[in-house]
């Protein structure tokens, strides 16, 4: 029982990481309706702006994730305008390509920077893991500040949509980007504010996924970007709290099927599931189905 | 809407056919240029560089992509130690010329990358890096007879080709090694093991670790896998371990994970020895890793950055000093492949206006005599299938700093 | 009725131009090398241009003409290539090469159809950016299992295992033939350059002939609009899975093109994740979705371009992914379409002026 606890808490710890790095993934889907298949690399930069400010620069653990914060939001607001922007009109699937030469361009610039060598990160969660259960039990500090945080982000994304203007803004940009130019919504501007948010999501995304699981490579955010990928859709794309939802049952999911079927074959079981859950849940689980118009 | 997509369409149409046209006669002219380059320089056998008393040595690996840390420390190795031959007057007389190449760990770029190499005129070749690539390669030189020397390629059927030879050990040599030590020095009885199954690496120790490890009184009490997709969190394997009452956990794969393992195990307070093989060397040189938690971990490796004999010491300092990095066990097995073919084309007293098939042939007839020593072991020498002799060396993290185990 | 013969005529036309393109080229490569005047890069990166173009084509069929993102399309190439690799590797001196190896081409196009129909079934029914998840978790699906898969024979027949090489309990001094993550090493190589094109012709005799047949018009208007094509009585999931099962044929042919051009076939991230297909996706958008001749040309392109680059070292692929940036962009985006246009305009302009002046 007591293993089956620690199954589920490190699931649910991977769990987390994939649900904010899905956040970004799915609000840049809702709004400008492409897949940023950058987005895990964007994650990468970041790792690496905050290891440089921390560990390098020696500067305080909130100046760092500041520092990351801001330099992703940039990044994302600049490849936006030179690589999307120009795309919007065009074809959904162009947007794609660009999208993968984006995240070609991230890794190998990463790479010439940094060196393909792994770096070691030092956690941004400097605090002693939580014992329970005399001592068998251990969940560490970063399990539960990636999910309190991943809670904190959800339901400010949540309150910024629904409460202020640029939030209705996304909302109407997301349900008729043609109506929505028509009332005067700034749809540009909405969509960069949507790259920046989800830009600095990665940010936070990628100091949490570093602080959790510590080697930093080029390559580091391309799997978790897949995976965060895979619950965005889970959860049912566009859809936030869907987002949260499908990182938490996918980390849960990977790691339960590891601990008790096959350490091997845990990618196809997870897999597995997410094609089941869509064959019945065609939009994924909190998605809205979307009605056919003649 | 419909014309515009249908404009767009033609458009991007006319685009990649304007594209096909430029690019027919951009294919056909480098292909030209590259057929002038064939003719200079002559790779095809008969009349290797009649231009000259040069070594043309290919160096090939993953230099981008996932696993480029390992080509990049394979060619930088064997760039140091071919910068050195040079500077002490080259390989029987003639300088030695190097250029390399990247084949993304992939066996189709890993052909493309060897022909580019060919284009140049190589003659000699230290790589490829990883073990499915040099297999691809292997399939192509043969033809070739092109005399080919892999540091790090090590998966059995790397050196079925009669011209490939190898620097570090086999993967079942390194399985059967390791159960060996551990059982004869009485390490640990209850075993568990975590090991990379979509790697050719990792997977060929494991199997004869396992088939092994009962001759020497080991009992294997978990046995775990992850795939490169799943590998950032290990902490469902290592609860297995601790639940399994594992008193050694066997990681036979790089140090790029090895370092979140031991990370991992920490944070959960499990804290079993952890024995590697020679991939889990450069674990202490991972930029700002915590030394301390790799204490106590064994590893059976053929090379340690801080030994302090001279060759190694030398070796590093000169590697430090050009790339500012400490080398690891690849860039050390390079570096030894290099002075390797030195020493082959020595015995052999081959010079530089042979043909890549004569080349082949008389260096091949030479490796059975050659004996070296280097960095990754005294004493080597080669047996007919191209593989390694010598012994491994068992060392062990203690304070931060490699400790012979023995 | 006047105009339907008049763009019959037209697809006709480009079809042949498509046909004599690759037969074009085929020729003049082969005069190259025949004469020996071609690099050994150009000589070795023959065949994967070949398996790279049937690869694109195949997926245009999908993603073009049945209107369908898949993102899984690597999947079928590597059932196609392992399928092929296992027949080749028992077969290997029990019977002549070339027969053994027509009998590979055939099984590997029919186990990657008979995944594709079985995959199609329920796939299809999602639509969009889901159907792509989905298909991409098909992919990937398959890439874990044969990385898991493990088979070999001896006097006591076949054993298979997922877990690892010990457990098929094979005789002593009996090699498995699918050895788990080392894959399969020793299949013949049987590819060459003339192989690949006539399967490239083939394919694209299929596919053309196909998009001009009275089902290609059916899976075209199902594409263009599902509910009208429902309500005229036209089977969709009929003929969807049709094209999804073709296509995956295809793709399967591409896989044994790809098996038996190097010694060693492993089921690795790059060469058959979710990467290669995604590559296979930038060949046919980069070629304009749709056209099959498109696809041919920008695989040639795309494969080509990183060895082209190869000279730059380590800025080749950094390069290469700016090129992808740029040509995406100026094949694509609205703004450049326009700018390009007005130029074209200016030229024919300036050209037309020139004629005056000549005939005055």
């Amino acid at each position: 029982m007591l293993s089956f606890i620690s199954y589920l808490l490190s699931g649910i710890s991977l769990g987390a990481v994939y649900a904010i790095i899905a956040l970004g993934y799915t609000m840049v889907y809702g709004i400008a309706k492409m897949l940023n298949f950058a987005h895990g690399d964007i994650l990468m930069v970041g790792g690496y702006a905050a290891f440089l400010a921390f560990n390098q620069a020696g500067l305080p653990i909130p100046v760092a994730t500041l520092i990351a914060v801001i330099v992703c939001t940039l990044l994302g607001v600049l490849i936006e305008r030179v690589a999307y922007k120009p795309l919007r009109t065009a074809n959904s699937l162009s947007v794609l390509i660009t999208a993968i030469g984006v995240s070609y361009f991230l890794e190998n610039l990463a790479q010439l920077i940094f060196s393909a060598n792994p770096k070691s990160f030092t956690t941004f969660v400097p605090f002693e893991p939580l014992k329970l259960a005399g001592g068998q039990l251990t969940i560490s500090a970063t399990t539960i500040v990636t999910i309190i945080v991943c809670f904190i982000i959800v339901e400010v994304l949540v309150t910024f949509i629904n409460k202020t203007k640029a939030g209705q803004a996304m909302l109407a940009v997301s349900e008729d980007r043609g109506a929505a130019t028509l009332m005067g919504v700034n749809v540009n501007g909405t969509i960069s504010l949507t790259f920046a948010i989800g830009s600095a999501l990665a940010a936070i995304g990628g100091i949490l996924l570093c602080s959790a699981y510590p080697t930093l490579t080029p390559t580091t955010g391309a799997m978790p970007g897949i995976k965060a990928f895979v619950a965005a859709v889970l959860g049912g794309i566009g859809s936030i709290p869907g987002a949260f939802i499908g990182g938490i049952i996918l980390g849960i999911l990977e790691n339960l099927s590891k601990a008790y079927i096959s350490s091997k074959l845990s990618d196809a079981i997870v897999f597995s599931v997410l094609i089941i859950v869509l064959l019945v849940k065609p939009t994924g689980i909190l998605g809205k189905k979307i009605m056919e118009k003649v | 809407m419909k014309k515009v997509l249908s404009a767009v369409l033609a458009a991007s149409m006319v685009a990649s056919l304007a594209a096909c046209g430029s690019s027919s006669s951009g294919s056909a002219s480098t292909t030209a240029a590259a057929a002038a380059e064939t003719t200079a320089a002559a790779s095809d056998a008969g009349a290797a560089s009649a231009s000259g008393a040069t070594w043309k040595i290919g160096l090939q690996g993953p230099l981008t992509g996932g696993a480029a840390v390992y080509g990049t420390a394979v060619v930088r190795g064997a760039e140091i130690a071919l910068d050195e031959i040079n500077a002490a007057g080259g390989i029987n007389g003639a300088q030695v010329e190097y250029k390399e190449a990247d084949d993304e760990h992939d066996q189709e770029k890993a052909v493309n990358a060897y022909n580019s190499l060919k284009d140049w005129g190589m003659q000699i070749m230290i790589g490829p890096t990883t073990s499915m690539p040099t297999i691809a390669v292997g399939a192509e030189s043969e033809k070739d007879n092109l005399f080919t020397i892999t540091p790090s390629g090590s998966a059995v059927d790397c050196t079925v080709p009669k011209n490939i030879y190898r620097v570090c050990f086999s993967d079942p040599a390194q399985g059967t090694k390791s159960a060996q030590y551990i059982g004869e020095h009485k390490v640990a009885t209850k075993i568990g093991i975590i090991y990379d199954s979509s790697d050719v690496y990792s997977s060929g120790i494991h199997d004869s670790f396992v088939a092994d490890a009962a001759n020497y009184g080991l009992e294997i009490v978990a046995d775990e896998q992850f795939t490169a997709d799943s590998k950032t969190d290990f902490s469902t394997q290592l609860q297995k371990m601790q639940d399994a009452g594992a008193e050694l956990v066997f990681l036979p794969f790089y140090y790029t994970e090895a370092a979140l393992v031991l990370t991992q195990a920490n944070t959960m307070g499990f804290k079993p020895i952890f024995f590697g093989c020679d991939g889990l060397d450069g674990i202490l040189n991972v930029e700002n890793f915590d030394a301390s938690l790799a204490e106590g971990t064994m590893l059976l490796t053929p090379f340690a950055a801080d030994a302090t004999d001279d060759l190694t010491v030398k070796f590093v300092s000169a590697y430090k000093d050009k790339y500012n990095e400490v080398p690891v066990q690849f860039a050390a097995d390079s570096y030894d492949a290099a002075y390797i073919v030195k020493a082959a084309v020595e015995a052999a007293n081959a010079t530089p206006d042979m043909s890549v098939d004569e080349l082949g042939t008389a260096l091949e007839g030479a490796m059975s005599s050659v004996k070296y020593d280097g960095l990754t072991g005294v004493g080597m020498t080669w047996n007919e299938t191209g593989d390694v002799d010598k012994e491994p060396k068992a060392v062990v993290i203690k304070d931060g700093a490699y400790v012979s185990a023995d | 009725m006047g105009k339907n013969k008049l763009s019959k005529k037209n697809f006709l036309q480009s079809d042949a131009c498509t046909y004599l393109m690759v037969i074009l080229a085929y020729l003049i490569v082969e005069i190259f090398v025949r004469s020996g005047h071609i690099s050994s890069l150009m000589k070795g990166i023959l065949v994967p241009l070949c398996t790279y173009s049937i690869m694109a084509v195949s997926l245009n069929l999908v993603v073009g003409i049945s209107g369908e993102l898949s993102l899984g399309h690597a999947g079928f190439m590597c059932l196609g290539a392992f399928s092929s690799a296992l027949w080749s590797n028992l077969m290997e001196d029990k019977m002549p090469a070339g027969v053994s190896f027509l009998i590979a081409i055939f099984i590997g196009a029919c186990v990657a159809a008979v995944f594709g129909f079985l995959i199609g079934i329920p796939v299809l029914r999602l639509k969009g950016d889901y159907l792509a998840i989905v298909t991409l978790a098909f992919g990937e699906i398959i890439k874990n299992l044969i990385n898991a898969l493990y088979f070999g024979i001896d006097s006591n027949g076949l054993h298979f295992s997922l877990k690892d090489s010990l457990s098929l309990g094979l005789e002593k001094g009996v090699k498995p033939i699918i050895n788990g993550a080392q894959g399969i090493t020793g299949t013949p190589k049987m590819s060459n350059f003339t192989i690949g094109v006539v399967l490239l012709l083939l394919t694209l005799f299929i596919v053309l002939n196909l998009i001009h047949s009275r089902t290609g018009r059916a899976i075209m208007a199902i594409r263009d609009n599902r509910i009208a094509a429902e309500s005229i009585g036209l089977d969709v999931t009929k003929y969807k899975l049709l094209a999804f099962t073709i296509s995956a044929a295809i793709a399967g042919v591409g896989g044994v093109l790809y098996a038996h051009n190097l010694s060693s076939l492993q089921a690795l991230p790059k060469n058959f994740g979710y990467n290669q297909s995604i590559m296979i996706l930038v060949f046919v958008v980069m070629g304009g979705i749709g056209n099959i001749r498109g696809s041919v040309i920008s695989a040639v392109i795309l494969t080509l371009l990183p060895e082209v680059l190869r000279s730059l070292n380590n800025y080749r692929m950094l390069m290469y992914s700016i090129v992808l940036i740029f040509m995406m962009l100026f094949t694509s985006a609205p703004a450049f379409i326009q700018y390009r246009q007005k130029l074209t305009q200016v030229f024919r302009k300036r050209k037309t002026d020139e004629d005056g002046k000549e005939e005055a």
